[in-house]
């Protein structure tokens, strides 16, 4: 089976720092990959070299046997099979819910208002957001534009799902519906990269873990391993302060 | 803003300012009324059988070709200045500069200058240049040409408010950058850019009294030359006060309608 992605040599840098030293990693379809690591320590450039927001100077990522990074790959055709998740929803203000999740598809796959229509319905259905698709962003909560923010990557059918600390702008209260729609969603089988401080959730979903410091991927393995036994010092400091954030040491 | 040296507080220095100004304010009134010749006033500013000969030409050519000169203009700014304002953002560094030279220039260069140009300079260098409906397709250019500088940089400066994520969440769902503009991006900075362009327009009605320097005739004439022919004839300002008044019928109305705009986005903020 060929990998959903495999990110190879990977290297960026933003002028003189290095914020990516060489990342290798590797997601199998229907697998779901927790990303975690102190702030700055490069998670959410590695994320959005995947969909090339960033474009890295070295290495590739090939996404289904597709490698995005050479430079005769139409990106705008690329990026079509990868759904990116923000941190601050960046919902369209000036459209309703529903055309929110209609414009790519009519612009981008060209489907018709009918079609499109039809396809959205079914994934605010799926975020539990079927009555909302009147409302215009500013009217949900948090946690609502977070649903509708998935529900507008899972329109385009994507083939892998990219997260980027989905929770870490809710209000507490709020963190909940959103995991729980991520957890159906991996259920459902659908591939994610999952950026997030969410430990029980890395714990509980994920087939792997990435532990990132410094621009390099210091250790990876099973969720169970990497979250419950980790092996590195640098590992388990970073556990030891998410788990215990009034621990001062 | 803080003031470290200040030694009133601000709501103090503000009394003291409001008291100076009001001073000021009835001290010139106080002025006109003393050493103003009223009869004379009255005569030449407000004369009414003068008043009578202006209309309904008045309304009828002049403020319709006002109009007229200054809608058009807004509409070929308002086109140039968006492309143009695209281009100073675009990613090729040519359109860059184009724009940038562009926006210097026509900001730069009085608006007189531009009209003397496209009246006597362009026509002796292109012999055959003839522009459609004439005279309003030439103001409709020179003036428009004049406008597209300044609303190229509200433009600008309306897209760069929109959050960087916007563009990023539509070019993550597959779309090209041009549609991401297009349909995310620039809708959005509209909203930003109504009430400087409201003030745009206003400023386009002043500057539409420059067509004069292309030469008008009974039927191209504005405001201005008309009133300012018409003073002429009779030896009287009072047209010229008529003139006045057309413009400010259309500039405080849409004065307010700025205020309001700016209030309703403050609010919405
Ligand atoms: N566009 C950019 N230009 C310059 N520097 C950047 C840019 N984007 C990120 N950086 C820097 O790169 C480093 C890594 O950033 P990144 O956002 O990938 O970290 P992160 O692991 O996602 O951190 P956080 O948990 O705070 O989100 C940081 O030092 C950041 O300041
Ligand atoms: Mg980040």
């Amino acid at each position: 089976m060929t990998p959903a992605v495999v990110i190879s040599g990977l290297h960026k840098r933003f002028g003189d720092l290095e914020v990516l030293k060489g990342i290798d990693a590797e997601v199998q379809p229907g697998e779901v990959v927790c990303v975690i690591g102190p702030s700055g320590s490069g998670k959410s450039t590695l994320l959005r070299c995947v969909n090339l927001l960033e474009v890295p100077e070295e290495g590739t990522v090939v996404v289904n046997g597709v490698e995005l990074t050479h430079r005769d790959v139409d990106i705008d055709a690329a990026r079509r099979s990868v759904g990116m998740v923000f941190q601050q929803f960046n919902l369209f203000p000036h459209l309703t819910v529903l055309e929110n999740l209609t414009i790519a598809q009519r612009t981008v796959l060209g489907r018709g208002k009918a079609a499109a229509d039809g396809v959205a319905r079914e994934n605010l259905e799926r975020v539990g957001l079927a009555e909302r698709e009147g409302s215009y962003p500013a009217k949900l909560s948090g946690g609502q534009q977070q649903r509708v923010a998935i529900a507008r990557a899972l329109s385009m059918d994507p083939q892998v799902m990219l997260f980027d600390e989905p929770t870490s702008a809710l209000d507490p209260e709020l963190v909940g519906e959103v995991l729980a729609v991520m957890r159906s969603l991996a259920d459902d089988g659908m591939t994610m990269l999952v950026v997030t401080h969410e430990m029980q959730f890395a714990r509980e979903v994920a087939d792997k873990v990435l532990f990132m410091d410094g621009g390099h991927v210091v250790e990876q393995g099973p969720a169970a391993q990497v979250v419950g036994d980790p092996q590195h010092e640098r590992t388990k400091l970073f556990l030891s302060r998410v788990l215990n954030p009034n621990h001062l040491e | 803003m803080t003031q470290p040296r200040a030694r009133m507080s601000p709501r103090k220095r503000k009394l003291y300012v409001q008291v100076a100004a009001y001073a000021v304010f009835v001290l010139a009134v106080l002025g006109l009324v003393l050493f103003a010749d009223w009869g004379a006033v009255g005569e030449y500013f407000l004369d009414l059988d003068v008043a009578a000969n202006a209309f309904p030409k008045i309304i009828t050519v002049a403020l319709k070709n006002t109009v007229i000169y200054t809608l058009s203009a807004y509409v070929v700014g308002f086109v140039i200045g968006l492309v143009v304002a695209l281009m100073r953002l675009s990613s090729i560094a040519v359109y860059r500069a184009v724009a940038l030279v562009y926006i210097e220039v026509f900001r730069g260069l009085p608006a007189l200058v531009v009209f003397l140009i496209f009246g006597f300079g362009l026509p002796v260098a292109f012999p055959g240049l003839v522009f459609p409906f004439e005279q309003y397709g030439t103001v409709a250019v020179a003036l428009g040409l004049v406008a597209a500088a300044y609303m190229a940089e509200t433009f600008r400066a309306g897209i760069q408010a929109v959050p960087k994520g916007q563009m990023e969440a539509a070019r993550s769902l597959g779309m090209p950058y041009t549609r991401a503009m297009r349909s995310i991006v620039v809708p959005q900075a509209l909203r930003v850019v109504i009430p400087p362009l409201t003030n745009e327009l206003i400023l386009l009605f002043k500057d539409s009294s420059l067509v004069f320097v292309l030469g008008v005739t009974a039927f191209t004439t504005e405001l201005s030359k008309f009133g300012g022919d018409l003073a002429a004839t009779y030896a009287d300002s009072t047209p010229l006060v008529l003139a006045g008044a057309m413009y400010l019928v259309i500039t405080v109305p849409l004065g307010y309608l700025v205020r309001r705009l700016e209030a309703k986005q403050g609010r919405a903020r």
